[in-house]
Protein backbone atom coordinates (compact mmCIF):
# COMPACT_ATOMS: atom_id res chain seq x y z
CA UNK A 1 0.00 0.00 0.00
CA UNK A 2 1.28 3.46 -0.89
CA UNK A 3 0.72 6.00 1.85
CA UNK A 4 -0.02 9.45 0.48
CA UNK A 5 0.68 12.64 2.34
CA UNK A 6 -1.98 15.30 2.89
CA UNK A 7 -1.94 17.80 0.06
CA UNK A 8 -1.26 21.48 0.66
CA UNK A 9 -3.98 23.55 -0.93
CA UNK A 10 -2.21 26.56 -2.32
CA UNK A 11 -3.47 28.02 -5.56
CA UNK A 12 -1.04 28.83 -8.35
CA UNK A 13 -0.47 32.40 -9.44
CA UNK A 14 -2.07 33.21 -12.80
CA UNK A 15 0.60 33.20 -15.51
CA UNK A 16 1.81 36.49 -16.92
CA UNK A 17 1.40 37.43 -20.58
CA UNK A 18 2.86 40.31 -22.56
CA UNK A 19 1.06 43.66 -22.39
CA UNK A 20 1.15 43.68 -26.20
CA UNK A 21 1.47 46.66 -28.54
CA UNK A 22 -1.90 48.15 -27.63
CA UNK A 23 -1.47 48.35 -23.86
CA UNK A 24 -2.30 52.06 -24.05
CA UNK A 25 -5.93 51.36 -24.92
CA UNK A 26 -6.54 49.82 -21.56
CA UNK A 27 -4.14 51.64 -19.30
CA UNK A 28 -3.67 55.03 -20.96
CA UNK A 29 -6.44 55.47 -23.55
CA UNK A 30 -5.58 59.11 -24.27
CA UNK A 31 -2.20 57.97 -25.54
CA UNK A 32 -3.96 55.41 -27.78
CA UNK A 33 -5.83 58.35 -29.30
CA UNK A 34 -9.23 58.55 -27.64
CA UNK A 35 -11.02 59.81 -24.59
CA UNK A 36 -13.25 57.43 -22.65
CA UNK A 37 -12.85 57.65 -18.86
CA UNK A 38 -13.84 60.59 -16.68
CA UNK A 39 -10.81 59.96 -14.51
CA UNK A 40 -7.47 58.96 -16.04
CA UNK A 41 -4.43 57.62 -14.24
CA UNK A 42 -1.29 59.50 -15.17
CA UNK A 43 2.31 60.45 -14.66
CA UNK A 44 1.84 63.43 -12.33
CA UNK A 45 2.13 62.18 -8.75
CA UNK A 46 2.55 65.42 -6.81
CA UNK A 47 -0.37 67.77 -6.19
CA UNK A 48 -0.04 71.47 -5.41
CA UNK A 49 -0.04 70.83 -1.66
CA UNK A 50 2.19 67.77 -1.61
CA UNK A 51 5.19 68.15 0.69
CA UNK A 52 8.69 67.63 -0.66
CA UNK A 53 11.16 68.64 -3.33
CA UNK A 54 9.54 68.77 -6.78
CA UNK A 55 11.39 66.61 -9.26
CA UNK A 56 10.92 65.24 -12.74
CA UNK A 57 12.14 61.73 -13.46
CA UNK A 58 12.68 60.96 -17.12
CA UNK A 59 14.44 58.52 -19.37
CA UNK A 60 14.18 55.96 -22.09
CA UNK A 61 14.11 52.18 -22.16
CA UNK A 62 16.48 50.55 -24.68
CA UNK A 63 16.31 47.10 -26.24
CA UNK A 64 19.30 44.88 -27.00
CA UNK A 65 20.06 46.75 -30.23
CA UNK A 66 20.20 50.12 -28.47
CA UNK A 67 16.85 51.20 -29.93
CA UNK A 68 14.49 52.98 -27.53
CA UNK A 69 11.19 51.24 -26.84
CA UNK A 70 8.47 53.55 -28.07
CA UNK A 71 5.61 51.44 -26.79
CA UNK A 72 6.65 50.87 -23.19
CA UNK A 73 4.40 51.45 -20.18
CA UNK A 74 5.96 52.17 -16.79
CA UNK A 75 4.46 52.35 -13.34
CA UNK A 76 6.28 53.77 -10.35
CA UNK A 77 5.69 53.43 -6.60
CA UNK A 78 7.36 55.49 -3.94
CA UNK A 79 7.24 56.78 -0.39
CA UNK A 80 6.39 60.38 0.49
CA UNK A 81 8.92 63.03 1.46
CA UNK A 82 8.97 61.69 5.03
CA UNK A 83 9.76 58.17 3.83
CA UNK A 84 6.33 56.64 4.41
CA UNK A 85 4.19 54.67 2.00
CA UNK A 86 0.52 55.56 1.71
CA UNK A 87 -0.57 52.00 2.54
CA UNK A 88 -1.85 50.30 5.71
CA UNK A 89 1.06 47.84 5.84
CA UNK A 90 3.52 50.67 6.47
CA UNK A 91 3.57 50.97 10.27
CA UNK A 92 6.57 53.30 10.51
CA UNK A 93 5.86 56.18 12.89
CA UNK A 94 5.95 58.84 10.20
CA UNK A 95 3.26 61.14 8.77
CA UNK A 96 1.13 60.17 5.78
CA UNK A 97 0.72 62.88 3.17
CA UNK A 98 -2.97 62.71 2.17
CA UNK A 99 -2.21 64.55 -1.06
CA UNK A 100 0.25 61.93 -2.22
CA UNK A 101 -0.66 58.37 -3.25
CA UNK A 102 2.88 57.69 -4.43
CA UNK A 103 1.87 55.88 -7.61
CA UNK A 104 2.04 56.92 -11.23
CA UNK A 105 1.72 55.47 -14.69
CA UNK A 106 3.44 56.78 -17.81
CA UNK A 107 4.12 55.82 -21.41
CA UNK A 108 7.05 56.50 -23.67
CA UNK A 109 6.48 58.94 -26.50
CA UNK A 110 5.62 57.11 -29.75
CA UNK A 111 8.37 59.01 -31.62
CA UNK A 112 11.20 59.63 -29.16
CA UNK A 113 10.72 56.88 -26.58
CA UNK A 114 11.04 59.41 -23.75
CA UNK A 115 8.86 58.90 -20.66
CA UNK A 116 8.61 61.21 -17.63
CA UNK A 117 7.02 61.49 -14.19
CA UNK A 118 6.43 64.63 -12.14
CA UNK A 119 6.75 63.79 -8.49
CA UNK A 120 8.61 64.59 -5.27
CA UNK A 121 11.82 63.14 -3.98
CA UNK A 122 10.96 60.35 -1.52
CA UNK A 123 12.45 60.12 1.96
CA UNK A 124 14.34 57.14 3.28
CA UNK A 125 12.25 54.10 4.26
CA UNK A 126 13.31 51.61 6.92
CA UNK A 127 14.43 48.37 5.33
CA UNK A 128 14.69 44.86 6.69
CA UNK A 129 16.53 44.29 9.94
CA UNK A 130 16.44 47.97 10.84
CA UNK A 131 18.73 48.95 8.02
CA UNK A 132 17.46 52.14 6.38
CA UNK A 133 17.11 52.10 2.61
CA UNK A 134 18.39 55.03 0.58
CA UNK A 135 15.62 57.05 -1.09
CA UNK A 136 14.41 55.15 -4.12
CA UNK A 137 11.49 54.70 -6.51
CA UNK A 138 10.24 51.25 -7.55
CA UNK A 139 9.68 50.69 -11.28
CA UNK A 140 7.52 48.17 -13.14
CA UNK A 141 8.02 47.97 -16.89
CA UNK A 142 5.75 46.25 -19.41
CA UNK A 143 5.59 46.26 -23.22
CA UNK A 144 5.16 44.11 -26.27
CA UNK A 145 7.89 41.46 -26.10
CA UNK A 146 8.19 41.56 -22.30
CA UNK A 147 6.60 38.35 -21.04
CA UNK A 148 6.70 39.12 -17.33
CA UNK A 149 6.77 42.74 -16.13
CA UNK A 150 10.29 43.85 -15.17
CA UNK A 151 10.91 45.19 -11.67
CA UNK A 152 13.71 47.52 -10.79
CA UNK A 153 14.54 50.46 -8.50
CA UNK A 154 15.80 53.94 -9.17
CA UNK A 155 18.17 55.62 -6.70
CA UNK A 156 19.42 59.23 -6.65
CA UNK A 157 22.93 60.37 -7.65
CA UNK A 158 23.04 63.05 -4.94
CA UNK A 159 22.47 60.47 -2.15
CA UNK A 160 25.93 59.00 -2.33
CA UNK A 161 26.39 58.30 1.37
CA UNK A 162 22.96 56.69 1.74
CA UNK A 163 23.42 54.70 -1.47
CA UNK A 164 26.71 53.27 -0.19
CA UNK A 165 24.89 51.82 2.82
CA UNK A 166 21.72 50.77 1.03
CA UNK A 167 20.97 47.10 1.78
CA UNK A 168 19.54 46.42 -1.69
CA UNK A 169 22.32 48.05 -3.71
CA UNK A 170 24.80 46.17 -1.54
CA UNK A 171 23.09 42.91 -2.38
CA UNK A 172 24.26 43.32 -5.97
CA UNK A 173 27.46 41.32 -6.00
CA UNK A 174 28.84 43.04 -9.10
CA UNK A 175 29.68 46.52 -7.94
CA UNK A 176 29.89 47.77 -11.54
CA UNK A 177 26.24 46.96 -12.06
CA UNK A 178 24.99 49.08 -9.14
CA UNK A 179 25.38 52.26 -11.15
CA UNK A 180 22.65 51.07 -13.55
CA UNK A 181 20.14 51.91 -10.79
CA UNK A 182 21.35 55.44 -10.08
CA UNK A 183 19.63 58.36 -11.81
CA UNK A 184 21.69 61.46 -12.58
CA UNK A 185 20.57 64.78 -11.17
CA UNK A 186 20.44 67.69 -13.61
CA UNK A 187 18.96 71.15 -13.39
CA UNK A 188 17.08 72.35 -16.41
CA UNK A 189 15.55 75.85 -16.43
CA UNK A 190 15.25 75.79 -12.66
CA UNK A 191 13.64 72.34 -12.66
CA UNK A 192 15.31 69.35 -11.03
CA UNK A 193 15.41 66.43 -13.44
CA UNK A 194 16.69 62.96 -12.69
CA UNK A 195 17.71 61.10 -15.81
CA UNK A 196 17.18 57.35 -15.61
CA UNK A 197 17.82 55.29 -18.74
CA UNK A 198 17.03 51.59 -18.59
CA UNK A 199 18.78 48.95 -20.71
CA UNK A 200 16.89 45.70 -21.05
CA UNK A 201 19.97 43.84 -22.29
CA UNK A 202 23.53 44.46 -23.41
CA UNK A 203 26.78 45.31 -21.60
CA UNK A 204 25.08 47.93 -19.40
CA UNK A 205 22.01 45.82 -18.70
CA UNK A 206 20.01 47.37 -15.87
CA UNK A 207 19.71 45.29 -12.73
CA UNK A 208 16.21 43.76 -12.57
CA UNK A 209 14.87 42.18 -9.41
CA UNK A 210 12.84 39.09 -8.71
CA UNK A 211 10.71 40.63 -6.00
CA UNK B 1 -6.59 33.72 21.00
CA UNK B 2 -6.78 36.36 18.32
CA UNK B 3 -5.80 34.91 14.99
CA UNK B 4 -2.69 36.37 13.45
CA UNK B 5 -3.10 38.77 10.61
CA UNK B 6 -3.01 37.20 7.17
CA UNK B 7 -2.18 40.54 5.64
CA UNK B 8 1.04 42.28 4.89
CA UNK B 9 3.68 39.62 5.35
CA UNK B 10 6.22 39.00 2.62
CA UNK B 11 4.76 37.61 -0.58
CA UNK B 12 5.52 34.01 -1.43
CA UNK B 13 8.36 33.60 -3.85
CA UNK B 14 7.10 33.80 -7.42
CA UNK B 15 7.02 30.37 -9.06
CA UNK B 16 8.86 31.21 -12.27
CA UNK B 17 8.19 27.73 -13.74
CA UNK B 18 4.58 28.69 -14.47
CA UNK B 19 5.47 32.01 -16.10
CA UNK B 20 6.88 32.45 -19.60
CA UNK B 21 10.65 32.90 -19.75
CA UNK B 22 11.77 36.41 -20.74
CA UNK B 23 13.54 35.00 -23.80
CA UNK B 24 11.05 33.04 -25.91
CA UNK B 25 12.36 33.07 -29.52
CA UNK B 26 9.11 31.78 -31.10
CA UNK B 27 7.66 35.11 -29.94
CA UNK B 28 10.16 37.16 -31.91
CA UNK B 29 9.81 40.52 -30.18
CA UNK B 30 10.97 38.96 -26.90
CA UNK B 31 14.47 38.29 -28.29
CA UNK B 32 15.76 41.87 -27.95
CA UNK B 33 13.47 42.71 -25.04
CA UNK B 34 14.58 40.06 -22.56
CA UNK B 35 17.22 40.57 -19.86
CA UNK B 36 20.14 38.18 -20.34
CA UNK B 37 21.46 38.36 -16.82
CA UNK B 38 19.75 36.68 -13.88
CA UNK B 39 17.17 38.63 -11.95
CA UNK B 40 18.48 39.51 -8.50
CA UNK B 41 16.28 37.97 -5.82
CA UNK B 42 15.05 40.44 -3.28
CA UNK B 43 13.51 39.63 0.08
CA UNK B 44 10.46 41.86 0.31
CA UNK B 45 10.81 45.13 2.16
CA UNK B 46 8.11 47.73 2.74
CA UNK B 47 8.69 48.88 -0.84
CA UNK B 48 7.40 45.55 -2.20
CA UNK B 49 4.73 44.73 0.41
CA UNK B 50 2.92 48.03 0.07
CA UNK B 51 1.34 49.28 -3.15
CA UNK B 52 -1.12 51.80 -4.53
CA UNK B 53 -4.63 51.85 -3.07
CA UNK B 54 -7.56 52.61 -5.38
CA UNK B 55 -11.07 53.74 -4.53
CA UNK B 56 -14.47 53.38 -6.20
CA UNK B 57 -14.70 57.18 -6.49
CA UNK B 58 -11.99 57.02 -9.14
CA UNK B 59 -14.10 54.91 -11.49
CA UNK B 60 -17.03 56.14 -13.53
CA UNK B 61 -20.45 54.41 -13.56
CA UNK B 62 -19.90 52.96 -17.06
CA UNK B 63 -16.28 51.93 -16.61
CA UNK B 64 -17.26 48.25 -16.35
CA UNK B 65 -19.71 48.42 -19.26
CA UNK B 66 -17.79 48.21 -22.54
CA UNK B 67 -21.07 47.91 -24.44
CA UNK B 68 -22.19 51.36 -23.34
CA UNK B 69 -19.04 53.28 -22.35
CA UNK B 70 -18.23 54.37 -25.91
CA UNK B 71 -21.65 54.01 -27.57
CA UNK B 72 -22.11 57.10 -29.76
CA UNK B 73 -24.81 56.44 -32.35
CA UNK B 74 -25.96 52.96 -31.34
CA UNK B 75 -24.73 49.70 -29.89
CA UNK B 76 -21.41 48.08 -30.82
CA UNK B 77 -21.51 45.15 -33.26
CA UNK B 78 -20.85 41.62 -32.03
CA UNK B 79 -21.73 38.95 -29.48
CA UNK B 80 -22.78 40.43 -26.15
CA UNK B 81 -21.02 38.75 -23.24
CA UNK B 82 -20.61 39.15 -19.49
CA UNK B 83 -17.25 38.28 -17.94
CA UNK B 84 -17.13 37.67 -14.22
CA UNK B 85 -14.76 36.12 -11.74
CA UNK B 86 -12.92 36.36 -8.48
CA UNK B 87 -9.46 37.65 -7.66
CA UNK B 88 -7.87 35.36 -5.06
CA UNK B 89 -4.41 35.08 -3.62
CA UNK B 90 -2.43 31.83 -3.49
CA UNK B 91 -3.90 31.14 -0.03
CA UNK B 92 -7.37 31.18 -1.59
CA UNK B 93 -8.31 34.43 0.17
CA UNK B 94 -10.25 37.01 -1.86
CA UNK B 95 -8.32 40.13 -2.81
CA UNK B 96 -10.65 43.05 -2.23
CA UNK B 97 -10.27 46.46 -3.86
CA UNK B 98 -8.06 45.03 -6.58
CA UNK B 99 -8.04 47.19 -9.68
CA UNK B 100 -8.90 45.06 -12.72
CA UNK B 101 -8.36 46.82 -16.05
CA UNK B 102 -9.23 45.20 -19.39
CA UNK B 103 -8.74 46.05 -23.05
CA UNK B 104 -9.50 44.25 -26.27
CA UNK B 105 -10.12 44.33 -30.02
CA UNK B 106 -13.65 44.78 -31.37
CA UNK B 107 -15.74 41.96 -32.88
CA UNK B 108 -13.73 42.18 -36.12
CA UNK B 109 -10.37 41.92 -34.40
CA UNK B 110 -9.42 45.61 -34.69
CA UNK B 111 -8.16 47.78 -31.83
CA UNK B 112 -9.06 51.42 -31.40
CA UNK B 113 -5.40 52.39 -31.37
CA UNK B 114 -3.52 54.76 -33.64
CA UNK B 115 -0.90 52.07 -34.33
CA UNK B 116 -3.35 49.30 -35.36
CA UNK B 117 -3.67 49.20 -39.17
CA UNK B 118 -5.52 45.88 -39.59
CA UNK B 119 -8.10 45.97 -42.43
CA UNK B 120 -11.11 45.15 -40.18
CA UNK B 121 -13.09 48.34 -39.51
CA UNK B 122 -13.12 50.38 -36.34
CA UNK B 123 -16.51 50.11 -34.64
CA UNK B 124 -17.73 53.69 -34.04
CA UNK B 125 -19.55 52.56 -30.91
CA UNK B 126 -16.83 50.51 -29.28
CA UNK B 127 -13.85 51.81 -27.30
CA UNK B 128 -12.50 48.50 -26.09
CA UNK B 129 -11.44 49.25 -22.56
CA UNK B 130 -12.94 49.08 -19.12
CA UNK B 131 -12.13 48.57 -15.46
CA UNK B 132 -13.58 47.47 -12.16
CA UNK B 133 -12.62 47.23 -8.51
CA UNK B 134 -13.17 43.90 -6.78
CA UNK B 135 -15.71 43.84 -3.94
CA UNK B 136 -15.33 42.48 -0.38
CA UNK B 137 -15.29 38.94 -1.78
CA UNK B 138 -12.78 39.69 -4.50
CA UNK B 139 -15.46 39.56 -7.20
CA UNK B 140 -15.53 41.63 -10.37
CA UNK B 141 -17.63 41.69 -13.52
CA UNK B 142 -18.02 43.67 -16.70
CA UNK B 143 -19.91 43.30 -19.95
CA UNK B 144 -18.55 43.65 -23.41
CA UNK B 145 -18.54 42.37 -26.99
CA UNK B 146 -16.64 39.17 -27.66
CA UNK B 147 -13.40 40.20 -29.40
CA UNK B 148 -12.44 38.74 -32.77
CA UNK B 149 -9.15 37.00 -33.57
CA UNK B 150 -6.59 38.97 -35.58
CA UNK B 151 -3.41 38.35 -37.59
CA UNK B 152 -0.10 39.77 -36.42
CA UNK B 153 3.45 40.02 -37.66
CA UNK B 154 5.47 37.26 -36.06
CA UNK B 155 5.60 34.37 -38.48
CA UNK B 156 3.69 35.51 -41.61
CA UNK B 157 0.54 33.56 -40.88
CA UNK B 158 0.29 33.89 -37.10
CA UNK B 159 -3.10 34.72 -35.60
CA UNK B 160 -4.03 35.66 -32.09
CA UNK B 161 -6.95 33.71 -30.65
CA UNK B 162 -9.75 35.91 -29.32
CA UNK B 163 -8.49 37.37 -26.04
CA UNK B 164 -9.00 40.12 -23.51
CA UNK B 165 -5.95 41.78 -21.96
CA UNK B 166 -5.94 42.11 -18.16
CA UNK B 167 -3.96 44.26 -15.77
CA UNK B 168 -4.43 43.57 -12.06
CA UNK B 169 -3.19 45.64 -9.17
CA UNK B 170 -3.64 43.87 -5.83
CA UNK B 171 -2.74 45.00 -2.33
CA UNK B 172 1.05 44.97 -2.73
CA UNK B 173 3.51 46.10 -5.38
CA UNK B 174 4.94 42.59 -5.77
CA UNK B 175 1.50 41.28 -6.80
CA UNK B 176 1.32 43.42 -9.93
CA UNK B 177 0.28 41.24 -12.86
CA UNK B 178 -0.49 41.63 -16.53
CA UNK B 179 -2.03 38.76 -18.49
CA UNK B 180 -4.59 37.74 -21.12
CA UNK B 181 -7.84 35.80 -20.94
CA UNK B 182 -8.82 33.37 -23.71
CA UNK B 183 -12.17 31.74 -24.56
CA UNK B 184 -13.14 28.09 -24.19
CA UNK B 185 -13.28 26.27 -27.51
CA UNK B 186 -11.22 28.71 -29.58
CA UNK B 187 -9.36 26.62 -32.23
CA UNK B 188 -6.54 29.20 -32.46
CA UNK B 189 -5.47 28.65 -28.85
CA UNK B 190 -3.35 25.60 -29.64
CA UNK B 191 -1.09 27.41 -32.11
CA UNK B 192 -0.74 30.82 -30.45
CA UNK B 193 2.97 31.69 -30.08
CA UNK B 194 2.25 34.06 -27.20
CA UNK B 195 0.21 31.55 -25.21
CA UNK B 196 2.87 28.95 -25.97
CA UNK B 197 5.54 31.01 -24.22
CA UNK B 198 4.00 29.57 -21.02
CA UNK B 199 5.81 26.35 -20.17
CA UNK B 200 3.14 24.76 -17.96
CA UNK B 201 -0.01 23.23 -19.41
CA UNK B 202 -1.90 23.82 -16.18
CA UNK B 203 -0.91 27.49 -16.26
CA UNK B 204 -2.21 27.80 -19.84
CA UNK B 205 -5.50 26.19 -18.84
CA UNK B 206 -5.85 28.75 -16.05
CA UNK B 207 -5.99 31.48 -18.73
CA UNK B 208 -8.87 29.91 -20.68
CA UNK B 209 -12.24 31.12 -19.42
CA UNK B 210 -15.03 28.52 -19.51
CA UNK B 211 -18.45 29.40 -20.85
CA UNK B 212 -20.69 29.85 -17.80
CA UNK B 213 -24.24 29.23 -18.99
CA UNK B 214 -25.73 29.89 -15.57
CA UNK B 215 -24.29 33.38 -15.27
CA UNK B 216 -25.52 34.58 -18.66
CA UNK B 217 -28.44 36.95 -19.01
CA UNK B 218 -31.41 35.21 -20.61
CA UNK B 219 -32.24 36.37 -24.13
CA UNK B 220 -29.37 38.87 -23.87
CA UNK B 221 -25.79 37.72 -23.15
CA UNK B 222 -23.63 34.64 -22.70
CA UNK B 223 -21.18 34.68 -19.79
CA UNK B 224 -17.60 33.57 -19.26
CA UNK B 225 -15.89 33.09 -15.93
CA UNK B 226 -12.30 34.14 -15.35
CA UNK B 227 -10.75 33.78 -11.90
CA UNK B 228 -7.37 35.31 -11.25
CA UNK B 229 -4.79 34.28 -8.66
CA UNK B 230 -2.30 36.81 -7.32
CA UNK B 231 0.64 35.99 -5.10
CA UNK B 232 -0.16 35.06 -1.52
CA UNK B 233 1.53 36.53 1.50
CA UNK B 234 2.99 34.92 4.57
CA UNK B 235 0.93 35.04 7.75
CA UNK B 236 2.72 37.05 10.40
CA UNK B 237 2.59 34.47 13.25
CA UNK B 238 6.09 35.47 14.14
CA UNK B 239 7.00 38.98 13.21
CA UNK B 240 9.76 39.09 10.67
CA UNK B 241 12.26 41.83 10.18
CA UNK B 242 10.50 43.69 7.40
CA UNK B 243 10.04 46.95 9.23
CA UNK B 244 11.17 48.84 12.26
CA UNK B 245 8.06 49.79 14.20
CA UNK B 246 6.25 46.47 14.27
CA UNK B 247 6.15 44.25 17.34
CA UNK B 248 8.93 41.77 18.14
CA UNK B 249 11.40 43.62 16.02
CA UNK B 250 15.07 43.03 15.90
CA UNK B 251 17.89 41.18 14.33
FE1 LIG C 1 -4.21 41.75 -28.14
Amino acid sequence: MTIMVNQLEYLKETASQTAGPYVHIGLAPKQAGFDIFEHNFGSVLAGPRTKGERIRVEGRVFDGSGTPLRDVLIEIWQANAAGKYNHPADRQKKPIDRTFRGWGRGCSDFKTGVWAFDTIKPGSVMGRNNRPMAPHISFWIVARGINVGLSTRMYFSDERAANEKDPVLNLIEWEVRRKTLIATREERKGQVVYRFDINIQGPDETVFFDI
Amino acid sequence: MKLPSQQHGEFYQRDRTIHPPAYAPAYKTSVLRSPQKSLISLQNSLSEITGPVFGTDELGPLDNDLIMNYAKTGLPVGERIVVHGQVLDENGHPVKNALVEVWQANAGGRYRHRNDTYIAPIDPNFGGCGRALTDENGRYFYRTIKPGPYPWRNSVNDWRPAHIHYSISGSGWAQRLITQMYFEGDPLIASCPILRTIPSEAAVRQLIAPLDRNAGIQLDSLAYRFDIVLRGSRATWFENAVQADGPMQGE
